[in-house]
């Protein structure tokens, strides 16, 4: 039975072919799906300054007509195989995600080989694509939380590392289709690019149909990250709001990091779940908010802990105050109860990825560009079962959050203890 | 791969139904109240209670207090929550299987709540921050706003969340008459689903809920009077929102009952109008980017249904753009969709329902709901089945019926 332990989960097969792509290969014979991550190298960073949004615009652009099909035919044929998709720009990579009925997946790999390798980028298609881009921006304008988070992370992260991926209204007008061609020829390429697969699969075909559609691909795309260079500081957008929004972050280490666990399960112990540090002391015990939250972030080279707490202003002081507060003194009575919860979530939550193909095909890609390798579940829930309570106290007494970046929103500033509280 | 699911079904001597979908494979089991007190149920005296209600159901019970819950909720590892529609309340939680035992002990525990005074006061704050929350999010109320000009601000087009006006004013005596009548066996489903020892269960329900028939009401809260309106209700169908850079659209009109025999039908129709990728509003409004927002859904309720339709674009396009989108409708209105057309959204719906349910904890809430208002239960095969079955000549049909009469339209934008 499916449940008595994880250590059933299948191997992972690695496979690197000759164009520089990795395969991933994991089987779940139990599901009756299949789905599929690709990643490659053309994400925000290796945007010039001025061309803010290019990276997102040419992942518009390539899906509008690949190969032998149109605009209009690539979503047909996709919608008549099931596959369900999602593309995205993150700093470092565009991805492409597709779930499926487990007998789709060999035109899947093909489809998403005329989009990557063989797309049509026309040339009369650019200014819809750049007024979509316009409609995206504006939607964040209406949506305080995200207006606040993304400055956060510019300030954070510092200009090239920490920017959004929509650009800004200038940039997207400037943007031309030679652009566009030019990001595409010198980005798109099979050097450090990720294919991972999960499901109801056979390892062998999927390897064959990922070596038919992309081992003779041309190999480049890869180099080096630029390095972070955010600030920490304070700012206030004025608004009209019911709210004030708060967020925060303060550097910390990536994934990947041989004491990234331990700095973890401290920000779980802070955040996740409702007998976390703040939701019980900021909401439950106070009721100052509705929403307050920390989360990890990670780049290759950086990461950050970040944080949101929505309040009206009325009480927007007394919760940062202790949600700040909160953080500061996590490690003043830390208690082995809290750590266990919190192992126990991170057990349960991989026990189910066993539920998920687009889970799981999404974190054998993730775990492999973030480390350079696919960690099998077995080992990552031994890292977890075996971190100390103590090891976690010293961890946090040694990297005291400090730099603090925050951003509000709303009618009034508020005060920032370092800052002396002038005004 | 053959499908090992089965289902099961029980009612205690109390009234209490009790449903599960089972599959021994299972990695993990999910378990679920479905209780029927949702908006819909509320006089204006109450508006917003059965919302603050399930706040307060995490606030502790004779056996535990408000942090036993929550501490007790995350030693169980996964994922459990709450949430209030116009119809029903539901709680639930996901867990591995070792666990069901807790899990039960634990969620049916917190059908007992204490309604403690201290608790309640400053659970209201938590409330009016959500309602600041909301006010603060696209489309500012505008949801909320339709279906009070379309429904009357009372029964369905009641806000969930009550208004400030009425979360002020509320009183846990209230709060706690208001259990007392919605919370009675008869108006309860327990659902469960994914690797669940289902004769355990009932077992242990049984035991646990005996005395629940002995809840009853003693408030005598009087008839709404439909000559005023709710406090802080307007129904104003243009919003002003001060900051606003998008303007929002919302058309509502008349929509299948999720008892329609027709209601695949008309989500397949919603699918060729209105989807986020590849229907006929997305190639016309969103792949021009003429509209940030172009959709369509039927809101199906139990025994009615709304139509609604969305769109969200630049302020001055937006006039434009609204009787643009209305010919889109009226052309699907007389003439129906297209073979092509049908095929794909039934090809795309299909393959969604296959892979949603992969994960037991999505069938829940369908298997819940479905049994707490129409005592029925569809199997996902049968649910395939059924939408595999639908003609053009079914599509053409709810199309004249749900698309031919102008809606109801509200407005959220910037002030002039």
């Amino acid at each position: 039975m499916a449940t008595s332990s994880q250590s059933e989960t299948a191997p992972i097969t690695t496979h690197r072919l000759p164009s520089g792509m990795t395969v991933l290969v994991q089987p779940m014979p139990w599901l009756r799906t299949a789905a599929m991550t690709l990643a490659l190298r053309a994400g925000i960073q290796y945007e010039d300054d001025s061309e803010s949004g290019l990276a997102s615009m040419v992942c518009e652009m390539v899906q509008r007509g690949a190969g032998s099909y149109n605009s209009r035919d690539l979503v047909a044929v996709q919608d008549n195989l099931g596959i369900d998709r999602n593309s995205g720009v993150s700093t470092a990579t565009v991805s492409f995600g597709a779930a499926m009925p487990a007998e789709s997946l060999a035109r899947a790999i093909e489809i998403h080989a005329d989009v990557v390798r063989r797309p049509h980028l026309p040339a009369d298609q650019l200014d819809d694509a750049r007024m979509m881009m316009i409609q995206e921006l504006r939607a964040i304008e209406d949506e305080p939380a995200q207006r606040v988070m993304r400055r956060v992370r510019e300030l954070h992260y510092g200009k090239q590392l920490g920017r959004g991926n929509q650009g800004t209204l200038e940039s997207l007008e400037k943007i031309t289709s030679q652009d566009v061609q030019q990001f595409y020829t010198s980005r798109y390429q099979a050097g450090e690019s990720i294919l991972s697969v999960a499901g109801n699969v056979d390892v062998d075909e999927v390897l064959q149909m990922a070596s038919n559609s992309f081992g003779d691909w041309h190999a480049g795309g890869g180099c080096d990250s630029p390095k972070p260079d955010g600030k920490s500081g304070y700012e206030h957008i004025e608004a009209e709001s019911s709210q004030t929004h708060i967020g925060f972050a303060f550097p910390s280490i990536p994934y990947g990091h041989p004491d990234y666990f331990r700095m973890r399960a401290g920000v779980g112990i802070l955040s996740d779940g409702m007998s976390s540090r703040l939701f019980d002391r900021v909401r439950e015990k106070r009721g100052l908010c509705y929403t307050v939250s920390a989360s990890c972030h990670s780049l290759v080279n950086a990461g950050g802990v970040f944080g949101y707490a929505g309040t009206t202003p009325a009480r927007a002081q007394e919760t940062l105050d202790v949600t700040l507060h909160e953080i500061e003194h996590l490690i003043d009575d830390l208690c082995e109860e809290e750590l266990d919860r919190w192992k126990v979530r991170i057990e349960s939550g991989l026990i189910m990825e066993q539920e998920s193909s687009a889970s799981r095909a999404g974190s054998l890609a993730s775990d492999f560009f973030q480390l350079g390798r696919a960690i099998p579940t077995e080992e990552l829930s031994k890292q977890i079962e075996s971190l100390s309570l103590e090891s976690v106290r010293s961890y946090w007494e040694q990297h005291p959050p400090t730099d603090y970046r925050i951003v509000t929103l709303g009618e009034d500033k508020l005060c920032i203890q370092s800052d002396g509280c002038d005004d | 791969m053959a499908v090992m699911t089965e289902f099961k079904q029980a009612v205690l001597p109390n009234g209490l139904r009790v449903v599960a979908e089972t599959d021994p494979r299972g990695y993990s089991m999910s378990l679920g109240y479905f209780v029927r007190a949702g908006s819909r149920n509320e006089l204006d005296p109450q508006s917003g209670l059965s919302h603050f209600l399930e706040h307060m159901m995490f606030k502790g019970t004779k056996n535990r207090s408000a942090e036993d819950v929550n501490r007790e909720l995350d030693e169980l590892g996964g994922q459990s929550n709450a949430y209030t529609s116009e119809e029903q309340t539901v709680y639930y939680a996901t867990v591995l299987p070792k666990f069901q035992h807790r899990i039960i002990d634990l969620l049916t525990d917190m059908m007992e709540p204490t309604l403690d005074e201290e608790e309640f006061e400053t659970e209201r704050n938590v409330i009016l921050e959500e309602i600041a929350k909301y006010e603060d999010q696209a489309p500012f109320g505008g949801f909320e706003r339709a279906m009070e000009v379309y429904f009357s601000p009372r029964g369905l087009g009641r806000r969930v969340l009550g208004t400030g006006e009425s979360i002020r004013d509320m009183t846990a005596s209230r709060m706690r008459d208001y259990f007392a009548s919605r919370y009675r066996p008869e108006n309860i489903v327990v659902a469960a689903s994914g690797n669940v020892d289902f004769d355990g269960l009932v077992a242990e329900l049984e035991t646990r809920t005996a005395d629940w028939s002995m809840r009853s009401s003693t408030d005598h809260l009087p008839g709404d009077s439909s000559d005023t309106l709710p406090d802080g209700i307007s129904l104003d169908r243009q919003i002003a929102i001060p900051d606003a850079v998008q303007a929002y659209w919302i058309g509502i009109g008349k929509g299948p009952s999720s008892a329609d025999r027709n209601r695949h039908a008309s989500r397949l129709l919603a699918s060729i109008l209105g989807d986020e990728g590849g229907s006929r509003f997305f190639w016309e409004l969103i792949d021009t980017g003429r509209a940030e927002v172009a959709t369509c859904w039927p809101q199906e309720f139990s025994d009615c249904g709304a139509w609604f339709t969305y769109l969200v674009c630049v302020p001055d396009d937006l006039e434009f753009n609204r009787k643009f989108l209305s010919d889109i409708v009226q052309r699907v209105a007389n003439d129906g969709v297209t073979a092509d057309e049908l095929e794909q959204a039934i090809n795309k719906t299909t393959a969604g329902y296959i892979m949603q349910s992969e994960r037991p904890s999505n069938r829940l809430f369908s298997i819940g709901s479905r049994m707490l208002m129409h005592e029925d239960y569809v199997n996902l095969d049968e649910s395939l089945e059924r939408i595999r079955s639908v003609t053009r000549e079914q599509v053409a049909e709810v199309a004249r019926q749900y698309l031919t009469e102008r809606p109801t339209e509200v407005t959220a934008s910037p002030v002039a």
